[in-house]
């Protein structure tokens, strides 16, 4: 059913991690992003491995989501490191036409698919451990000093906010109108495209229709209780730094360090 | 014979995740052919899940369901025969409209049952007088009537089908006394003159006390009390103390017996306490014991 599909792919905890300010997780994944950038050795993805082995016991996600978050793009990681085994050049170790297998190729191709498997696994961490609705609060609050250059800041946050918030009640709500039309006897499951295409119409109107109703309605509410943007607004939950962000950020920067120094005692390997 | 029947018929959302929750249980219930049969139940007691099996829009987590003795997970590519067979109007089934107009949008369900455009024509016409629309407001847009209107229309779509049971989800939430008493009495009369078996899903112990022959308990995930309304009604204090409110008359009459006086306690609609207040009445002497 529909209702299974998870949108943001918070998974709800109380880990350290969970408390962690989003501002600063927020910062952190960037930072580890361009660790995973910056290291061009075997060591320095090592200690890529590392940080998410430490990262993820610490915030109580088990590791197997780890694989669900990577599946979606394993065609990707496959056709790369394909692409790089048979194109790179260096010692050869097979080759048949214009295609030809070398040391190097295979070494940079598992590199980059692990690379691209931190990478996922560290951004999902960021996704799995906080809300929708702390992380668009912190990017509005990171992207602040942007308001001084005119940008809606606030706005977008509060769009973001609105569509996050509508998500499942649309689901919810597609769910019943699908029912309800296959109660009627509407067949979506065969036929060619085009009879599948069409068999959408039923649904789409009616959703379209009850998503335009419920945005009017909100626009009211939001107008009744005197929503006028964002200026002067205060919240109800601040966000603070405390103990365990400075933590993070000392456990980031350490593994950056490290990163660094494989870069100057490893030979580069991209 | 029975019409629609279910052995041991369970049903568990997100089997095999941290949100698993039993929605139905060992739900094992005979309806026969022509009955007209309340569902009462509260918010979460299954009630909405159950009568999505009758028409094969959930698949059971296990148990079986036969509507016209057939089981009708026995070949799950003919499920949609069983959809025309049993109707299902679903909460607030205004939002299910779609088409240019009422006509069209009615048509909807007998066009997927590849009916012949005359039969589908003599359907529609059939479906939509019976739910009180007009032959003008039948080419009017569906998203031009009032609420009261549109879900005569969605209602219409289903009758228009013909099912031999006709299942309703609260047809009447959210109206007015005026809208729900008209609503309902076209149900009534529609049950009575097509035989159709009818299930009525109901928050009002007044309605079901009003319309239904037999009444379907639901708590917590299983089927609490199915018997006659009378005999359901009987059972006034435990379902209170379930969290259901009994009909107004059935509590003044509980009071009443609680207080001495020589009435029975089992009367649950306005009619019936008239009869009884005119029993105790008629007895003579003093009614007070």
């Amino acid at each position: 059913m529909l209702k299974d599909i998870t949108i943001g792919q918070y998974f709800p905890g109380k880990s350290l991690v969970h408390r962690m300010d989003p501002r600063m997780k927020i910062i952190l994944v960037i930072l580890y992003i361009v660790m995973l950038f910056t290291g061009d050795n075997v060591g320095s993805l090592i200690v890529g491995i590392f940080f998410l082995l430490i990262a993820y016991p610490v915030s109580k996600i088990p590791m197997k989501m780890v694989a669900k978050g990577v599946k979606p793009v394993i065609p990707i990681i496959l056709f790369t490191a394909v692409l790089n085994m048979l194109f790179v050049d260096g010692k050869v170790l097979w080759s048949w036409w214009v295609f030809k297998l070398t040391q190097e190729g295979i070494q940079l191709a598992v590199m980059m698919a692990v690379r691209i498997v931190c990478l996922i696994a560290g951004t999902s961490l960021l996704t799995y451990t906080t809300s929708p609705i702390a992380l668009t609060d912190a990017i509005e609050r990171l992207l602040s000093p942007l308001k001084k250059l005119n940008l809606p800041v606030h706005e977008l946050a509060m769009m973001m906010t609105i569509a996050l918030r509508f998500i499942p009640t649309l689901i919810e709500e597609t769910d019943k109108i699908i029912s309800a039309q296959k109660a009627r006897g509407a067949d979506m499951e065969s036929g060619s495209i085009i009879d599948r295409a069409k068999a959408m119409i039923p649904i789409l109107i009616p959703l379209f229709v009850s998503a335009f109703r419920r945005a009017e309605e909100l626009a009211l509410a939001m107008e009744c209780r005197c929503y006028r943007g964002g200026e002067g607004r205060t919240r109800m939950k601040q966000l603070h730094l405390c103990g365990i962000d400075f933590v993070g950020l000392a456990f980031v920067v350490f593994c950056f360090a490290l990163t660094l120094i494989t870069n100057t005692l490893l030979p580069s390997m991209f | 014979m029975s019409i629609l029947r279910t052995e041991h018929l369970s049903y568990v959302y997100s089997q095999g995740t941290p949100f698993e929750k039993i929605a139905i249980e060992d739900v094992n219930i005979d309806i026969e052919e022509g009955e007209f049969v309340g569902v009462i139940g509260h918010t979460g007691s299954g009630k909405s899940t159950l009568i999505q099996h009758f028409n094969g829009l959930l698949r059971p987590t296990s148990g079986k369901i036969f509507v016209d003795g057939q089981d009708i997970w026995a070949n799950p590519k003919e499920i949609r025969k069983f959809r025309f067979m049993v109707g299902l109007v679903f909460q607030y089934p205004e939002y299910q409209l779609f088409e240019e107009t009422v006509y069209k949008d009615i048509a909807f369900g007998p066009t997927n049952m590849g009916l012949t455009p005359d039969e589908i024509d003599r359907r529609v016409k059939e479906a939509a007088r019976f739910v009180g629309l007009s032959p003008i407001q039948l080419e009017k847009s569906p998203f031009e009537l009032s609420g009261g209107q549109k879900r005569r229309v969605a209602i219409a779509g289903v009758l228009a089908m013909q099912p031999k049971v006709l299942v309703l989800d609260e047809p009447t939430a959210g109206l007015d006394p005026k809208g729900r008493d008209s609503i309902l009495s076209q149900i009534k009369e529609y049950h009575q003159e097509n035989g159709t078996t009818v299930l009525l899903v109901s928050h009002s112990m007044e309605d079901v006390a009003q319309y239904a022959q037999k009444a379907l308990v639901m708590n917590n995930a299983k089927v609490f009390l199915h018997d006659d309304v009378e005999k359901v009604f009987s059972h006034a204090a435990e379902m209170e103390a379930m969290g259901l409110s009994i009909p107004q008359v059935s509590r003044i009459f509980l009071d009443l017996a609680g207080r001495g006086y020589p009435v029975t306690p089992n009367v649950f609609t306005v009619e019936g306490a008239k009869q009884e207040i005119l029993r105790v009445l008629g007895k003579g002497g003093s009614a007070h014991a």
